[in-house]
């Protein structure tokens, strides 16, 4: 038996052992999503125990190092681990814009003290964070970002807007891109990391079509951080953004996957259409659309797997998360409309009970965001178009 | 395994690309389509395929080929698509080698096919279109059996020195069992092949089986068995025609890019427009998704993982949407030098066609998808 063989079975059994059974049911609402944090009081007891045994493995974040509070594993290690998580259809232990965004920026940009200091807590999920990007005047042109920070001897005063920080009013730490150098567009930029509780800091949660709100107005009104909270060097910010952008994509771009657990549309669509006497759909032209948009979806599965693989291997092109982004985004979009023209009028209800509190069309909603935040579509077609396909302009 | 290609499949391409390109270009598709040219193909460059060892590729090494999988036989296909290649790679080395595996029939046409000497035609559709069941029968006679009924669409047919026939031995004509695959010689009594060119020039038999009689040796695996070596046939077939169909759509899409980066209007290069860019970054996506359904059907199949004909389906009908807009944007990107007949990219707009066609088309595949997942 290969090393790997043997890998697989033993990780078989330690996630039989230990991945309590409540996690392994479908995802069904918001809170069977852990987001970890300082404050944890929303946890069930299978949330906890499920993320502190995998936390102390390092297996949150399977292939970061040892030393920073990972697995350590290789990449066909932590394929395995991957495969055999589907395969018992264990819930992701922790979800956090620490393990894919901001752990791989550290990993590449953070001093020794920084990676010792905040990897090891996102690994535990200790610590929630948010990302301070967009700002009212900087969207899809974000390198045009005001927030500034001026420079006070051992720290900086930052002043600003950032909006649609993810989360702000829940996260304990923010990573941010402030203004270091008016002079220069992205060359002014710098990235810098703060406490959320620091005096001069307060968010106000942005109301959005679906209901909800997961988005904040974050405000800092002569926030100090410490010097030793630049990551990188200052004024190169912009490298660390971009570094990090690439990874916000390929997580957006997970939003294309379907869930391990069954096939929501299909099964959706079957229960409110029914079949007919051959047992297809009994809509032939939903059917349609439906078989059409699971070719893609399979397919695009199959992309989501190659594209991991040659990122671990060093083998893809920088820009490739700009399509994957692009490609998942839409795929999720397309998912929700038609699970929308399957519900029918039990999808459109807003607050019942049978509806999980209008989940269906709330979701549906929240999915529109997905091919504009994080950069929209259209950003990603650029960035495709020039740095993969060489087109000028 | 990781989703892609390893160091010798790498190495493998290298050689399929450089062999294919400088042998079997789109100049020498033209070429005989100029010419009307009976056959369709050159029989010298099927022996230079067979002593690349391309042949080979899906035939075991106590058989005397490379012993290799599905991955392989893909990147020569990819190639062939590329260039447009007129070849007998698909139906030979990779339809009837699949469909004769482990049978007394492949003693008899392996050491051709590895020669280049032999080429097969697979005789499968017997309407416009590709269904999942087959209605011609084949009455026992005598020490055999006589074979009554059409088919059409058989590539290579008018040519070919082994048809394989489905056809029925048992059942109605809509039951999934009660077929036998059987291996006919073309000189078979009774057999009128009547070639028809294609769009894309290449030719295809209309076969008429009028009484002909084969022997019982001629049965490919066991009578009423034939749902088997089909089956193994159709989904080698399906798949290595996705990876032709990778080849054509990348082809056609490089030449587009190629061209956006070079034509000039209003004084600049076309490719600077976004209304241009976008529909690029789009194709090259749907390309990129399509190139990973290919090589996971692939992969799976030469594991003989279950999963794997699901996966050919995927890749069968992806490739068909993916390929089918490459071509489609790539006229309409070259503007009118892309409605000229002197111009390639027409070549790949037809060959697409063809191809999205074979074996079952994107339609076919996304209801077998979903018949097979319950809806």
């Amino acid at each position: 038996m290969s090393d790997l063989d043997a890998f697989r079975l033993e990780t078989r059994a330690w996630l039989e052992k230990n991945c309590p059974p409540e996690m392994r049911e479908p995802i069904r609402s918001d809170k069977d999503i852990v987001w970890g944090g300082r404050n944890q009081s929303a946890l069930t007891e299978p949330q906890k125990t499920w993320l502190d045994r995998m936390g102390t493995r390092g297996w949150t974040v399977p292939d970061w190092p040892a030393e920073y509070g990972g697995g350590g594993l290789s990449p066909a290690e932590t394929k395995v681990l991957r495969e055999e998580m589907t395969r018992l259809r264990a819930r992701n232990p922790l979800n956090s814009f620490g393990i894919s965004m901001l752990g791989p920026a550290l990993l590449k940009y953070g001093n020794e003290d920084q990676k010792r200091e905040h990897l090891p807590k996102i690994a535990r999920g200790e610590i929630r964070w948010c990302q301070g990007y967009s700002e009212p005047n900087a969207g899809s042109d974000l390198a045009s970002l005001a927030t500034s920070a001026e420079d006070a001897g051992d720290h900086f005063v930052v002043n600003g807007q950032k909006v649609w920080t993810s989360y702000a009013d829940q996260a304990d730490w923010i990573f941010c891109l402030v203004r270091t150098d008016r002079s220069s567009k992205q060359g002014g930029i710098s990235f810098v990391l703060f406490d959320m509780t620091s005096p001069g800091v307060s968010t106000k949660p942005i109301l959005l079509i679906s209901g909800y709100s997961p988005f904040c107005e974050t405000f800092f009104d002569n926030v100090k951080v410490p010097k030793e909270n630049l990551v990188g060097t200052l004024n190169k910010g912009w490298d660390v953004a971009k570094y990090l952008l690439g990874h916000e994509r390929e997580m957006i771009s997970g939003m294309g996957l379907a869930n391990t657990g069954g096939n929501p549309l299909i099964d959706g669509a079957l229960a409110a259409v029914g079949v007919d006497a051959d047992g297809r759909l009994a809509d032939p032209l939903l059917r349609a659309q439906i078989a059409l948009f699971e070719v893609r979806s399979r397919a695009f599965a199959a992309q989501s797997e190659r594209f991991i693989d040659e990122l671990k291997a060093g083998r893809t092109h920088p820009a490739q998360p700009s399509m994957m982004k692009y490609y998942g985004t839409e795929l999720n979009k397309t998912r929700h409309e038609l699970m929308m023209a399957a519900g029918g009028s039990d999808a459109l209800e807003w607050e019942s009970e049978r509806s999980g509190g209008g989940r269906p069309a709330r979701t549906w909603l929240r999915t529109k965001a997905n091919s504009i935040e994080g950069g929209t579509s259209e950003i990603q077609l650029n960035i495709v178009a020039k740095r993969i396909l060489e087109l000028p302009g | 395994m990781p989703l892609f290609l390893n160091d010798e499949q790498t190495m493998l391409r290298d050689s399929a690309r450089a062999f294919v390109n400088e042998h079997a270009p789109v100049a020498h598709l033209r070429r005989l389509r100029d010419a009307k040219d009976p056959a369709g193909f050159d029989r010298g460059l099927w022996k230079q395929f067979a002593e690349m060892g391309f042949t080979g590729i899906l035939i075991g090494e106590p058989a005397g080929g490379l012993g290799l999988g599905h991955v392989e036989a893909g990147v020569v296909l990819e190639e062939i698509g590329r260039n447009l290649s007129a070849s007998p790679f698909l139906t030979t080395a990779v339809g009837a080698v699949a469909a004769l595996e482990g049978s007394a029939q492949a003693e008899r046409w392996y050491p051709g096919i590895l020669a280049g000497d032999s080429v097969a035609a697979l005789a499968i559709d017997e309407g416009p279109k590709h269904r999942a069941t087959v209605g011609m029968r084949a009455e026992r006679a005598g020490n055999g059996f006589r074979l009554s009924g059409t088919k059409q669409f058989v590539t290579h047919g008018h040519v070919a020195d082994l048809l394989i026939v489905a056809a029925r031995t048992a059942g109605g004509a809509d039951d999934a069992d009660g077929i036998t695959l059987f291996a006919v010689p073309a000189d078979a009594p009774g057999l009128t092949v009547g070639p028809e060119r294609l769009a894309d020039s290449s030719i295809a038999a209309r076969l008429s089986l009028d009484g002909v009689t084969v022997d019982a040796d001629a049965v490919i695996g066991d009578v009423d068995g034939g749902r088997a070596p089909l089956d193994r046939m159709l989904r080698a077939v399906r798949t290595g025609a996705a990876a032709e169909l990778l080849g054509v759509g990348g082809g056609a899409m490089d030449m587009t890019i190629g061209y956006l980066q070079q034509r000039k209007q209003f004084g600049v290069t076309i490719g600077s427009f976004q209304a241009l860019q976008h529909r690029a970054a789009h194709l090259y996506a749907e390309m990129e998704v399509a190139r990973a359904a290919v090589l996971k059907a692939q992969q799976l199949l030469d594991a003989g993982d279950a999963d794997a004909d699901a996966a050919v389906s995927v890749a069968k009908a992806m490739t068909g949407l993916a390929t089918t807009l490459a071509v489609q944007e790539g006229v309409q990107m070259h503007g009118g030098i892309g409605m000229t007949d002197e111009y390639d990219i027409g070549f790949f707009m037809k060959r697409a066609r063809v191809l999205a066609e074979m074996f079952g088309d994107t339609h076919f595949h996304a209801d077998r998808l979903a018949r097979e997942a319950g809806y």
